[in-house]
């Protein structure tokens, strides 16, 4: 027989390991192309992502993008994930049989450590040695020959940014597995042989890139450093608003298109009310917010591959540990003026667990432009259009006060968390501030399509069910007949708003607002029309807020309608965001926790702007 | 004359060599990280930038690589300054 022919093994099961900003998730991209999924580790928040990989014709193989990794000795969860796997430790999750260990050319000195540690897990392993265009810009002179030996693994080089920068990469994979490298002693300092290694086989001409030196010397500036940081985040709020506000318009009108044709299609009745009524408009409601949320990623995706948002969140360390937060923090933070959905998703990169929890607790804090419409609606019908200090318009201030309401409770809040917790331990802020880098647009469309795509599955979802049965509770039981009030004046909804009367009205709360706030769980603007329905005004109709205006400026107090504005800027009203947070903390007592405080926060700060203002005025 | 410092108090621009890194209890996770990302003796290191409020945190270049540092984790490596 043939036995004594050594059976030749091909990889199938490829892992990506690497440090953070060594291009390992470019190179993924470049690799898997569109053939990815992006699921969850079971039961962590750790994204993991998985493709294919055409490496021969009728051949594909399956490669896992690892998280970023500086050490086996794994010091947050991202870490452990990546230690786990690499052992085969993990539940659920086959043990890779090739390791494409992920180099970054022009930052050996750190890099080639890790790939010496990888040596003890007895699996094969390729070098990749990525961004050899950069290196090669540095003048960075790399002998690839005495790096194989030294590092006893095969070295390829590969540019992740440039179209077939991995083609050796793809040779290699689809040849026959390399050798395991052996493991190295215990004993030996790996610090040492990273010296050895880079003395013989690397020339570098300088430690730094010289673009990088010219830009930090303005960006990390204690006080240029932050002015720019204020203008880019400037920027990028006018782009977000004005830039989405055309789609944003476009989607309403489809929705109302929509909404339209089906309620001329469909004979009148429940199935006609829970579409048009409940479904779609308030699915649609949410979805409307869909431009803004990827104008806000485009940004935060493009600061984020070229290097700038470490850098923002040192600028801003200070500041967030003053208030019990961490400088990474300030990213979900930022996400959270859109929505604060993404923004708490967007927490997953903060790798201490409580710097997290609290950065997800004052996420909803942050002015989500779902407020807006409220907001405009009330400054617009109570607020008189005035010159104030000769420059502002008073509108116009009582606006940014909303806003700069919002972000200081966030501060205070934390603050009062950190306060009262009793682990006192000390978290590092050990954060790498990696090369300046031009923006590759497929990884930036790759990254935008996951973030919408998962913002429109929790919409279909979570989002769908909850607006059915909020549709439910305003519409049944009917009103009879020869009903003289609003019909939702007779429903669940409406009962529970006068119930619910008892409650508000030390906060000067009618019970039409009351009535108003139960539909306004399901998306805050929601309030909105369904105050036109309370008033038996045509919710439908294209200006409902302009119609409802006059009529809550003669009928309510300033005191009520400033309680109101209070009220808005705390209240825990939209269930997506509870029901994210529950789905990303996996708690039930964090997102009772959350509504809870919310909770009690709008209803100090609407029974005080109420009290004051009615013995003021 | 060689005279060894914290690096939490190295002037922004000096040169300075790496001396050791001590961790503040037995089981230090950050000093392990530190030594780990390659703040390990004889390896050059200089501050980059300071923060506004108190001078932190601090950016500090070490081999190739910049790392932002609270001063509480810069205070746990000793370095000594280079000959002027």
């Amino acid at each position: 027989m043939n036995m004594s022919i050594p059976v030749q093994r091909f990889p199938e099961h490829v892992a990506l390991v690497g440090n953070p900003n060594c291009g390992k998730t470019a190179l993924f991209n470049l690799l898997t192309g569109s053939r990815q999924k992006v699921a969850n580790y079971a039961g962590v928040t750790v994204e993991r992502k998985e493709g294919r990989c055409l490496v021969a014709p009728q051949r594909s193989i399956r490669i896992l993008d690892l998280p970023g990794a500086y050490s086996l000795a794994a010091t947050s969860l991202d870490e452990a994930i990546t230690r786990d796997v690499c052992f085969g430790k993990l539940q659920g999750e086959a043990r890779p049989d090739l390791i494409i260990c992920v180099l970054d050319a022009t930052n050996l000195r750190l890099h080639l450590r890790f790939a010496l540690e990888l040596r003890q897990l007895g699996l094969p392993i390729i070098v990749a040695l990525n961004m050899m265009d950069a290196a090669a810009r540095r003048g960075i002179l790399i002998d690839i020959e005495k790096l194989e030996q030294a590092l006893g693994m095969p070295v390829v080089q590969t540019v992740a940014v440039k179209r077939g920068g991995a083609s050796d990469l793809l040779q290699m994979l689809g040849g026959a597995m390399p050798i395991p490298p052996a493991a190295l002693g215990g004993d030996i300092d790996l610090h040492a042989e990273v010296r050895k290694i880079l003395s013989s086989a690397v020339i570098v001409p300088r430690r730094t890139g010289a673009i990088d030196d010219a830009i930090d010397r303005w960006a990390l500036h204690p006080i240029w450093g932050l002015v720019l940081l204020a203008t880019v985040m400037f920027l990028m709020f006018q782009a977000v608003f004005s830039w989405a506000a055309p789609f944003m318009d476009g989607i309403k009108s489809l929705i109302q298109w929509i909404g339209l044709s089906l309620s001329s299609a469909l004979p009148p009745g429940p199935l006609r009310s829970l579409l048009v009524e409940g479904i779609i408009a308030g699915v649609g409601g949410v979805l409307v917010f869909l431009p803004q949320i990827l104008f806000l990623f485009l940004f935060i995706l493009a600061l984020e591959e070229s290097g700038y948002l470490p850098r923002a969140a040192y600028l801003l360390d200070k500041l967030m540990v003053g208030a019990g937060l961490t400088g990474r923090s300030f990213i979900p933070l930022l996400s959270g003026f859109a929505c604060a959905i993404p923004g708490i998703m967007a927490t997953r990169t903060i790798q201490n667990e409580r710097d997290r929890l609290v950065t997800i607790l004052v996420t909803p804090l942050m002015t989500c432009s779902a407020r807006l419409p409220v907001y405009a609606l009330l400054i617009g019908a109570f607020i008189p259009r005035r010159t104030v200090f000769d420059i502002f318009n008073l509108q116009g201030v009582v606006l940014f006060a909303l806003y700069f309401a919002g972000v200081a409770s966030a501060l205070v809040v934390a603050w009062v968390m950190k306060y009262l917790r009793r682990d006192r331990t000390e978290h590092a802020l050990l954060l790498e501030l990696p090369s300046y880098r031009i923006p590759h647009p497929r990884d930036i469309a790759i990254g935008l399509w996951e973030r919408a795509s998962i913002f429109v599955r929790r919409v279909g979802t979570i989002i769908l069910s909850l607006t059915v049965l909020l549709w439910f509770l305003s519409s049944y039981p009917a009103a009879p007949a020869d009903a003289i009030g609003p019909a939702i004046d007779y429903s669940f909804a409406g009962r529970i708003g006068h119930a619910l009367q008892a409650v508000f009205a030390p906060i000067g709360f009618n019970w039409q607002i009351c009535i108003a706030l139960i539909p306004g769980l399901a998306a805050r603007e929601v309030a909105v029309s369904s105050m036109a329905t309370v008033y038996a005004l045509s919710a439908a109709s294209e200006n409902a807020a302009a119609e409802l205006a006059p009529i809550i400026a003669s009928q309510w107090s300033l005191a009520t309608a400033l309680s109101l504005l209070a009220w808005y800027v705390f209240a825990p009203q939209c269930l997506s965001t509870l029901a994210v947070i529950r789905r990303e903390t996996a708690s039930w007592r964090t997102m009772l926790l959350a509504a809870a405080y919310l909770f009690a926060l709008a209803y100090a700060a609407s029974f005080i702007t109420y009290q004051v203002a009615s013995r003021w005025s | 004359m060689v005279s060894s410092m914290l690096l939490s108090d190295l002037p922004s621009g000096r040169a300075a060599t790496i001396e050791r890194v001590e961790g503040k209890a037995a089981v230090d996770t950050i000093a392990a990280r530190l030594r780990d990302l390659g703040f390990v003796s004889g390896e050059p290191v200089r501050v980059v930038a300071r923060g506004l409020i108190g001078a932190d945190p601090l950016v500090v270049q070490i081999g190739f690589t910049r790392f932002a540092l609270r001063r509480t984790e810069a205070a746990r490596v000793i370095v000594q300054l280079e000959a002027a």
